[in-house]
């Protein structure tokens, strides 16, 4: 059915369906639209109902944030949200049953957003498991770099999981070719220095970031942090293969629930379609 | 052929046995590179040594004398009790060792900005003083309720031309002030330095910040020997991240006969929820950039800490703590708030000096040592900061404010 595309790091014999997403929609004539949620916010069943509406509404990835007590990498609306995820008793068996709730209603990869304690805490090896059984995709690991991240390699490896390293614009030429290596599924480009959070105008940094990836031999890029209009996915889509959403969509459950988001995704998904020709698999 | 021991003293991150590391976002690795860079290169240089030890001596007034206190060594089993006076450094603690080496070394890197995060307030107007000196612009995060509780150091830090961000996140305290300078940090890293204030945080931090803080047992050891003869039998300090236990621990790392104690803030207790004894009641985990112990959930999520020492009130612990505790170089045990509290005033009212909350704790860790060790024994104290600070706080605990004050 859909043809191996293209892998990154080593692979476990396996394409990842985050990969495979992604290549699709490339080959759609636009690009992939991730949309970030955090579990258990406003409460367990409503952040399952906004995710699914996400992809019922157009978005092709989901980011499912795991709450964690020292978001460090995340600006005031996602703290906030994560924050009474918490204060609600959110606990890691909630993710499980989550993404487990998710997966059965959609086809679109989940790929989890965590910081790194909670999965040495239940055990790296162990959460692949649990995380796969589920039907998880993989890790976005955001205090997690290469240099530290041995256990998850071999638990990602072990289990064909997908694990997503980030990419700043201020990482050396060999950090992202580092970050190139040990991702799957994609590498999440740092769009601008700083924390989640919508702003005005994404940075030409971004765009750059993007340059220095490809020359360095990357081949699946996707642009986060600071994006939350369809202009913003549509300008990062001209160059990238994802644009991610957070904080935009974490405001509109904030203020308007699950039907809010619905509204906002389609807005967004339309900046998602039509970015160039539709083009044969590679 | 035997092999010579490697010394416990050559342990430069970034790990600890099994803690330390850099657990952060890839935005801080290119300034956690650079700022390990440039200190490698600061620390072989004589000109960078020489510049601090000039600060060292006309600025902190370094080096601080030690003082042997024997009406409260009557308390603690009759040996001798000698103090490390860092609590007579400009500034009033130790925390001005860590900050003139880091504020030079974000000159020599040609920063122009620096942020801190500060619990009691210490670390804070330390690195307030000294971007006052050398005409940085200074932010400093400090937890709401640390504000509330040490107002008078959030006066001083704002005189000095600091600007104080009261955090309001999480537990509003130590940990979520370190969060907030983090974000600053990965915001405008290509302007500012981070002059971070313990052993904890990523590399370079836990070994450059006790480098800095390590000339405070270099001076006491020969002091001590100066004074007694020989070696003490142990030395003793509070730990709350740990930089003033390190400073004077590391000079002694190598000497097998010295025994080595950190006290803890118990907080209401050890077996109540209510403490920050993080290497008595944590479990590895990684925070705030270093795999350490810490005081967290089944989950890994951070556990409140809880202390009367806005100092102390942390709920992790730097990585070489960790460490000497794992090989059992170094001891760590619990103090409560009463406990410390009852030593502040045994302190003040037997020697005339009033210590601050955080270095009472190693004051009662002393008491019960200096019985356990009996009269033949001699205990290094370090007496890590003044208690100015802590005079409301200990007004209110010892009820001597208003007119129904306790005289007794």
């Amino acid at each position: 059915m859909t043809t191996p595309v293209f892998r990154h790091g080593t692979t476990s014999g396996m394409v990842s369906s985050v990969e495979q997403t992604i290549a699709r929609r490339r080959t759609e004539g636009g690009g992939a639209l991730i949309g970030y949620l955090p579990v258990g916010f406003p409460t367990l069943n409503e952040s399952i109902d906004a995710a699914v509406a996400l992809v019922a509404n157009g978005v092709d990835i989901i980011e499912l944030g795991l709450p964690y007590s020292d978001p460090v990498m995340d600006g005031p609306v996602i703290q906030a949200a994560t924050q009474q995820a918490l204060a609600n008793g959110f606990k890691l068996r909630h993710g499980f049953e989550a993404i487990r709730a998710i997966t059965e209603q959609v086809d679109a990869p989940v790929l989890v957003m965590t910081y790194w304690n909670p999965v040495v805490q239940y055990g790296a090896e162990r959460f692949a498991d649990d995380l796969r059984a589920a039907g998880g995709a993989g890790l976005i690991t955001p205090d997690l770099i290469p240099d530290e991240a041995a256990d998850w390699m071999a638990a990602s490896e072990r289990t064909g999981l997908d694990r997503v390293f980030l990419a700043a614009p201020s990482s050396s030429d060999a950090r992202l070719v580092q970050a190139i290596e040990a991702s799957r599924g994609f590498v999440y480009t740092v769009s601008t220095m700083g924390t989640t959070g919508a702003r005005a105008g994404v940075d030409a940094a971004a765009r750059i970031l993007v340059e220095r990836l490809r020359a360095a031999g990357c081949t699946s890029a996707c642009v986060g942090l600071g994006i939350s209009t369809p202009e913003q996915v549509r300008e990062i889509l001209g160059y990238a293969d994802g644009a991610i959403v957070g904080s935009a969509l974490v405001k509109a459950l904030t203020d308007g629930g699950v039907p809010a988001v619905a509204r906002l995704a389609l807005e967004l998904a339309a900046g998602a379609n039509d970015i160039r020709p539709p083009s044969p698999p590679r | 052929m035997s092999l010579r021991k490697e010394s416990l003293r050559a342990q430069s991150g970034p790990y600890f046995g099994g803690f330390g590391g850099r657990f952060v976002p890839e935005s801080l690795v290119a300034a956690l590179d650079e700022l390990t860079a440039e200190y490698e290169l600061a620390k072989n240089d004589p000109a960078f040594a020489a510049a601090l030890m000039e600060l060292n001596v006309n600025y902190a007034g370094r080096p601080s004398i030690i003082t042997e206190v024997p009406r409260f060594a009557e308390y603690a089993g009759g040996g001798r009790i000698i103090l490390k006076r860092e609590d007579l450094n400009h500034t009033g603690s130790h925390k001005i060792n860590n900050a003139l080496g880091q504020a030079l070394l974000t000159k020599r890197i040609g920063k122009t900005r620096v942020i801190a995060e500060t619990g009691a307030g210490q670390h804070g107007v330390a690195t307030a003083t000294v971007a006052a000196l050398f005409g940085l612009e200074c932010v400093v995060y400090m937890g709401e309720v640390d504000t509330e509780r040490q107002a008078l150091n959030v006066a001083r830090m704002r005189l000095l031309g600091a600007e104080v961000v009261p955090v309001k996140t999480g537990s509003r305290t130590l940990k979520d002030a370190i969060n907030d300078a983090m974000r600053d940090w990965v915001t405008n890293v290509e302007t500012t330095n981070y002059i971070f204030g313990t052993v904890a945080g990523p590399h370079p931090f836990p070994a450059m910040v006790r480098d800095f803080q390590k000339i405070i047992g270099e001076e006491a050891r020969q002091q001590v020997l100066d004074l007694t003869g020989s070696l003490p039998d142990a030395v003793t300090a509070c730990v709350g991240g740990g930089s003033n236990a390190m400073g004077i621990f590391h000079a002694f790392l190598d000497d097998p006969d010295v025994a080595l104690f950190g006290y803890e803030a118990a907080g209401d207790g050890i077996d109540t929820p209510r403490h920050a004894a993080t290497i008595t009641k944590g479990r590895p985990g990684v925070l705030h950039g270093a795999r350490s112990m810490l005081l967290q959930d089944e989950d890994g999520q951070t556990i409140d800490s809880h202390s009367i020492s806005a100092g102390l009130d942390y709920p992790g612990v730097g990585p070489e703590h960790a460490w000497l505790a794992s090989i059992g170089r170094a001891t760590y045990l619990p103090i409560s708030d009463d406990e410390a509290m009852s030593a502040l005033r045994l302190l003040s009212r037997t020697e005339g000096i009033i210590p601050a909350i955080e270095s009472s704790h190693a004051l009662a860790g002393t008491l019960e040592l200096g019985r356990a060790l009996g009269p033949e024994a001699t205990i290094l104290v370090n007496l890590s900061g003044r208690g100015d600070k802590d005079m409301e706080t200990a007004g209110r605990y010892f009820d001597l404010l208003d007119e129904g004050a306790d005289q007794s």
